[in-house]
């Protein structure tokens, strides 16, 4: 039986890959099975399981909580998200990264002033260079 | 005996210090593993979607996203990746200052920058110099999760679509090895699709539902999974730099404590042949 390449991988890991015979899932618009020589297919991932076919006619389950799915000819990807996605959950996070920034900008001088920067990190600059220093006459 | 007293005190302090530099350096060398594994088991994904993204833009040449227009320069974001703590030689700083001489180059073309920071350090830094910050995320931790990095993701990219900024880079160290971190600052939008694609311009994908939804969706994870590589990347030159900041330490601590042991010594056989001489003295005045 003809097999295709398959990888499952999410931002944080690589969780499959290897060759499969079939790939069966829940795309953004219906069950999808992708059998070998199917054609380039892109599309969303809905929750779910993510079912594979080995060519023993052994099957292993996978869950995905949405992502991508890319058929090529003879390579499946499935981009899985490692978190649930939702637009409100995302525009909650960034509510909390800007509210941190508020904070961090009623506290600090507004306007970034290069030469205070730089003079800070010359003398960043200047501690790790005397430890390299003694280190060097010391040896 | 009362010679050399104070040197027997500073010479345990220094030994105190010694074994925190000691434990210290053990501690990073065992993080250092485990996030240059996370580093690792990332990097999959953002080839992938890299190449998913490359055939993209070559199937269907036609749609180009907002996020692969080049457009004139006005303001340019940054993403800086920093640790959320020290104790790791200059790697900060080296990154800092990278940094302020990019910003200063577009300072220079009259081009602002909006800051978007993660980590402790950079949110320090930039307290005490100031900047235009858009966005905070620290503590990052030691296990950066995608879900925590979106919020200050989504900042610069709704940014960078409202035409606030016109270039979004990302400021973070690069692991070269263990010995090795290079600061780097890439540019991170507009994106630039790699063209030498076999596959170039000979099919279409069939898109399900739309071309226009998936691009968008896919494009917001791999600037995701830049940045998360890159966060993890950093995590793994913090550890890396920690580990032979703290060898050195110790190694110069090892170093002090033998100084003070030869003066220690040298004070005590002072003060016995000064005994010694007073004791003979003494008995011949006799």
């Amino acid at each position: 039986m003809a097999s295709m390449h398959c990888d499952i991988v999410s931002a944080e890991n690589e969780i499959f890959s290897g060759e499969v015979v079939m790939v069966s899932l829940r795309g953004t618009i219906g069950e999808l099975g992708i059998r070998p020589g199917h054609a380039p297919l892109l599309t969303g991932v809905q929750p779910g399981a993510v079912e594979l076919t080995f060519e023993d006619g052994e099957t292993e389950l996978f869950f995905a909580s949405g992502g991508f799915l890319e058929v090529q000819p003879g390579v499946v990807t499935v981009l899985a998200d490692t978190v649930q996605r939702a637009e409100d959950i995302d525009e909650a996070a960034a509510e909390e990264a800007r509210q941190a920034a508020e904070r961090q900008l009623a506290d600090q001088a507004a306007e970034f002033d290069f030469g205070l920067a730089a003079s800070q990190l010359a003398a960043a600059t200047a501690q790790l260079r005397t430890v390299e220093e003694l280190r060097k006459r010391r040896r | 005996m009362a010679v050399g007293k104070e040197i027997k005190l500073k010479i345990k302090s220094v030994e105190n210090m010694q074994k925190v530099t000691s434990a210290m350096q053990m501690v990073a060398t065992s993080k250092m593993r485990r996030s240059q594994d996370r580093m690792r088991e990332g990097r999959p994904y953002s080839d992938r979607i890299r190449q998913v993204i490359g055939h993209l833009a070559n199937a269907n040449p036609e749609y180009r996203h907002i996020y692969m227009q080049e457009r004139e320069v006005q303001r340019v974001g940054y993403i800086v990746v920093s640790s959320d703590k020290g104790q790791c030689g200059g790697l900060n700083s080296n990154l800092f200052r990278a940094l302020v001489r990019d910003m200063q180059a577009w300072n220079d073309k009259g081009v602002g920058a909006q800051l978007g920071l993660i980590g402790n350090k950079a949110a320090g830094f930039f307290r005490s110099v100031g900047g235009d910050v858009r966005s905070v995320l620290a503590p990052v931790g030691e296990k950066p999760v995608v879900s925590e990095l979106i919020g200050g993701i989504k900042i610069m990219l709704d940014a960078f679509e409202n035409g606030e900024v016109d270039k979004v880079y990302i400021a973070s160290n690069d692991f070269v090895n263990t010995m090795t971190q290079q600061p780097v600052i890439k540019q991170l939008l507009p994106l630039d699709p790699e063209d030498n694609d076999s596959y170039a311009h000979r099919w279409d994908y069939i898109y399900e539902p739309d071309a226009r939804q998936l691009i968008e969706g896919l494009v917001a994870r791999f600037v995701e999974s830049q940045v998360y590589q890159a966060v993890v990347e950093n995590g793994a030159c913090e550890q890396a730099a920690r580990m032979v900041a703290m060898k050195n330490a110790t190694e110069n601590a090892e170093k002090v404590k033998e100084e003070l042991t030869l003066i220690y010594n040298n004070a005590r056989q002072a003060a016995i042949t000064q005994e010694i001489a007073e004791i003979v003295g003494g008995a011949a005045a006799v």
